[in-house]
């Protein structure tokens, strides 16, 4: 055998292991194959260049809750800061002469100035987050799960629970632009954004000493600290950089949407664990790629279009998207209980 | 009616890439202590499993009272009265002892003659009996949560003797009980054996094995080595059959030169007022200092607040005459001071991570590119002068450590603190739970790192170890030092002696 065939069959067989041990993800992928050949229209540059948009953005939310399930914690407080964003981003980037305005006293602002107070606003929060959670020990799932309610309430209270809109129209434009045809295949440019992220998260998690210590703290927090790492810090700065994401989030998902509204964002958290999950984010801790949680957030928007096509009733879709939570962590949790 | 009350033949088990166990085999007569011996990874651990129903085995039978039998899981094998003690004990420590004795198997009452619900006074009433049992003086409705590692380790024997046991496995009872506890524990397992029960004892610690057993198997690399009369054992005659060949010497030869005080410990006292307080001492350059104690002497305790896990309320650290600020780990660290901590799986490995991010975590800052960006290359260096040196046994730098054994997952984390290059390096029972070959593999490490100017601080439970390797020893009773002797006339008794000098 020459050396090129060794590498070949090595990744062959590393090719096959990878499948043996994602099965959720092969169903999944074979799925909706069958119904791509059974349903018009599935294969279709639309729906793909719809596919990346949604990708994209639900990529960058579980990219920031990534660092969170890695040591060992959570973040239910996602959605409702994505949400918030978006409130925010669609109340100071309202056109000055549009009649709905919500604050007439703020003078209409520049789009990146917008993003600047969004992101911003997102580390705080994140810093709120990583500060109860690293300073009191209270666990991520109680501080997330008080801080998510905060969040909605503050929303609430300044939108005053009314739809934002009457967004400037070069901050929509640019993000919802493309290259390509639009009536062929056309790229969006949220697929630039989400390979930079997650160029970006690769080299932090692979290449940096914050990766590393984050790893090390899932694996095991008490050797993590007695051999140096600052764990308050790291888990600190890994909240931040959630908060963060998930501000960049929303801000991009008002202008996909064109509006805003205290709603949105809804149940996104799940979205993005779940992504996580099926991508090989283990809740046991230590364990968790940027490709896999590429591929696992990829695969579930897959399922939804997949729902969607299939005409089935909405309201079905959280069944399916709940089961498909559990069985995932079921079966990533079946994994380590066989290594014993 | 066979001699034996179980019989385990021709047992075999496999997991992937490991032979466990090659026809295996066990028998256990009623009434009589059976040691089971070997090194760690010789398969002891995994025939247990089997017995215990919590490893299916591939090839064998087992055999009570002479006829075939299968054992499906715990549950089943505690029903044909086989218990496990195991070495990490399993209680739930906010609940009674009581209900952690009976835990799924609650003595049960029908209220209105149809309402099934625990019978709390019944419970209480028969807990508190098997208690006297064990020797064990506490109230049963009393939380576990308040008793110490020894009392557990009582609890789960009332637990077994309470589910009327016909075989009681122990496994590696005694790693963290004080001379008085194990005494304790023995009377505990003669009283057992009047009852006729076969008990099957795993430890490392030959003179309790040759004081407690009748019989002793060992075992090596999964096959069955063979069974003799405990009477007719010394215990270098264990130790050749445990490891297959003569073990000239237990301690390599050390060529470590003591020079210059390095390490200064003055007046060390913890906020806490049960645990170390006025400790001083000192440490030369290129010296071993042991630190001995029995168990419950604070010294780990001790060694943690210097290295900034615990916290003190007085006293100086002083290194190379310089005072330190020591408030947590990193501030030690960077001071150039290393700690191996006791429990490896609890404070030592990132199991699930790689080797060669155990290796690199603490020292990750010196293999930076432009200040953000690790270089693989540098760290892939460290892993392999790391793996050849201290000999590693591992597939890749890539494979999780927790698939190691545990010698070569101390090797690993000697590694990382060694990649910081310190000047102190503090080893908390180095060699702990580490099979005898590796232990010796431990020892020339140490002894190589004192021989090149390291400051080494040993704290060992081991007699031998501690009289082995140190040039001087220093001994703790009760949170105090209580004396510091010369290792060359260094005795046993004269340890003791120190180490039982209660105010």
């Amino acid at each position: 055998m020459t050396a090129s065939n060794i590498k070949k069959s090595d990744y062959l067989s590393r090719f096959t292991g990878a499948l043996k041990s994602n099965p959720i993800i092969v169903l999944l992928v074979v799925v909706s194959i069958i119904v791509g050949f059974s349903v018009d229209k599935f294969f279709s540059w639309g729906n793909l260049g719809n596919l990346i948009s949604n990708t994209a953005i639900r990529f960058l939310i579980a990219l920031g809750v990534s660092g969170c399930l890695i040591t060992k914690g959570t973040d239910l407080s996602a959605g409702r800061q994505v949400g918030f964003a978006a409130c925010l981003a669609g109340v100071l980037v309202q056109r000055g002469n549009y009649a709905g305005r919500l604050f007439k006293s703020i003078p209409e602002m520049n789009m990146w100035l917008v993003l600047l107070i969004v992101l911003v606003v997102g580390a705080v929060i994140g810093l709120m987050n990583g500060w109860i959670i690293s300073s009191f020990k209270v666990p991520p799932f109680i501080t997330t799960l008080g801080t998510q309610t905060i969040v909605y309430g503050i929303c609430l209270v300044f939108t005053d629970a009314q739809p934002v809109g009457g967004f400037q129209a070069n901050y929509t434009r640019l993000i919802t632009g493309r290259i390509g045809n639009p009536k062929g295949f056309y790229l969006p440019y949220l697929l630039f954004v989400a390979i930079f992220f997650g160029l970006l998260f690769w080299f932090i998690y692979n290449k940096t000493c914050h990766g590393k210590y984050m790893y090390a703290i899932g694996g095991n927090e008490v050797a993590a600290e007695v051999s140096g790492v600052n764990t308050n810090k790291t888990i600190l700065r890994i909240y931040v950089i959630a908060g963060v994401m998930y501000a960049f989030a929303g801000y991009l998902l008002a202008a996909k949407s064109g509006g805003a509204s205290a709603s949105m964002g809804m149940g996104y958290e799940l979205e993005a664990i779940a992504g996580c999950t099926i991508g090989g984010v283990s809740t046991t801790g230590g364990i968790g790629k940027v490709p896999g949680i590429l591929v696992g957030v990829l695969v579930f928007e897959l399922l939804k279009i997949v729902l969607q096509f299939l005409g089935m009733n909405p309201y079905y879709n959280y069944i399916v998207q709940g089961l498909v939570i559990v069985v995932a962590v079921a079966l990533d949790v079946r994994k380590y209980i066989a290594k014993r | 009616m066979s001699e034996y009350l179980l019989e385990m033949k021709d047992v075999s088990k496999a997991f992937p890439g490991v032979q466990a166990l090659n026809h295996a085999q066990l028998q256990l007569k009623s009434g009589h202590v059976h040691a089971l011996m070997g090194e760690n990874g010789a398969g002891k651990s995994t025939l247990m499993k089997c017995m215990f129903g919590i490893y299916r085995m591939d090839e064998g039978q087992i055999f009570m009272d002479g006829r075939p039998v299968v054992i499906k899981d715990p549950i089943d094998a505690l029903s044909k009265g086989i218990s496990m003690v195991h070495q990490e004990l399993q209680q739930v420590p906010a609940r009674s002892i009581g209900e952690n004795i009976y835990l799924g198997r609650y003595p049960v009452k029908k209220l209105f003659g149809f309402i099934p619900m625990v019978d709390h006074k019944k419970m209480y009433a028969d807990a508190d009996r098997v208690l006297k049992k064990v020797k064990l003086p506490y109230d049963s409705t009393k939380a576990v949560g308040i008793l110490s590692t020894s009392q557990m380790q009582l609890v789960e024997i009332a637990k077994a003797v309470s589910a009327g046991c016909r075989v009681l496995i122990l496994d590696e009872p005694t790693s963290s009980l004080t001379e008085s506890e194990v005494e304790t524990l023995f009377d505990i397992i003669n009283d057992l054996k009047k009852d006729g029960v076969a008990i099957v004892y795993i430890s490392h610690k030959m003179e309790e094995i040759l004081k407690i057993s009748d019989e002793v198997t060992v075992m090596r690399d999964g096959h069955y080595i063979g069974t003799w009369d405990a009477k007719t054992l010394t215990t270098g005659d264990i130790i050749t059959k445990m490891v297959g060949r003569e073990l000239t010497r237990l301690y390599p030869e050390r060529e470590n030169v003591p020079g210059e005080v390095v390490f200064e410990v003055e007046d060390f006292t913890s906020i806490n007022p049960k645990s170390f307080r006025h400790v001083s001492f000192s440490v030369r350059k290129g010296e071993i200092l042991g630190i001995s104690g029995l168990v419950g002497a604070q010294r780990t305790e001790l060694m943690e607040g210097l290295f900034g896990i615990r916290e003190h309320s007085s006293g100086k650290i002083k290194l190379y005459g310089k005072e330190l600020k020591v408030s947590c780990p990193k501030d030690a660290i960077d001071h150039g001071v290393a700690m191996l901590t006791e429990n490896r799986r609890v404070s030592g490995i990132m199991g699930a991570l790689s080797v060669s991010d155990n290796i690199s975590i603490s020292s990750l800052k010196n293999y930076l590119d432009y200040g953000i960006a690790i270089n693989s290359e540098k760290v892939e260096k460290l892993v392999a002068e790391d793996v050849e040196k201290m000999k590693i046994k591992t597939p890749s730098g890539e494979t999780p450590i927790q698939t190691l054994s545990g010698g070569n997952q101390q090797k690993v984390i000697i590694g990382r603190w060694l990649a910081n290059s310190p000047d102190v390096l503090i080893l908390d029972e180095p060699t702990r739970g580490i099979d005898v070959g590796a232990k010796y593999e431990i020892y020339c490490i140490i002894a190589e790192l004192a021989k090149q100017g390291k400051s080494i601080l040993m704290i060992s439970s081991e007699m031998g170890e501690i009289l082995g390797m140190s040039d001087r020893i220093m001994v703790m009773c009760d949170g105090r030092c209580t004396g510091i002797l010369d290792g060359k006339d260094a005795t046993q008794e004269k340890i003791m002696a120190l180490a039982t000098q209660f105010e």
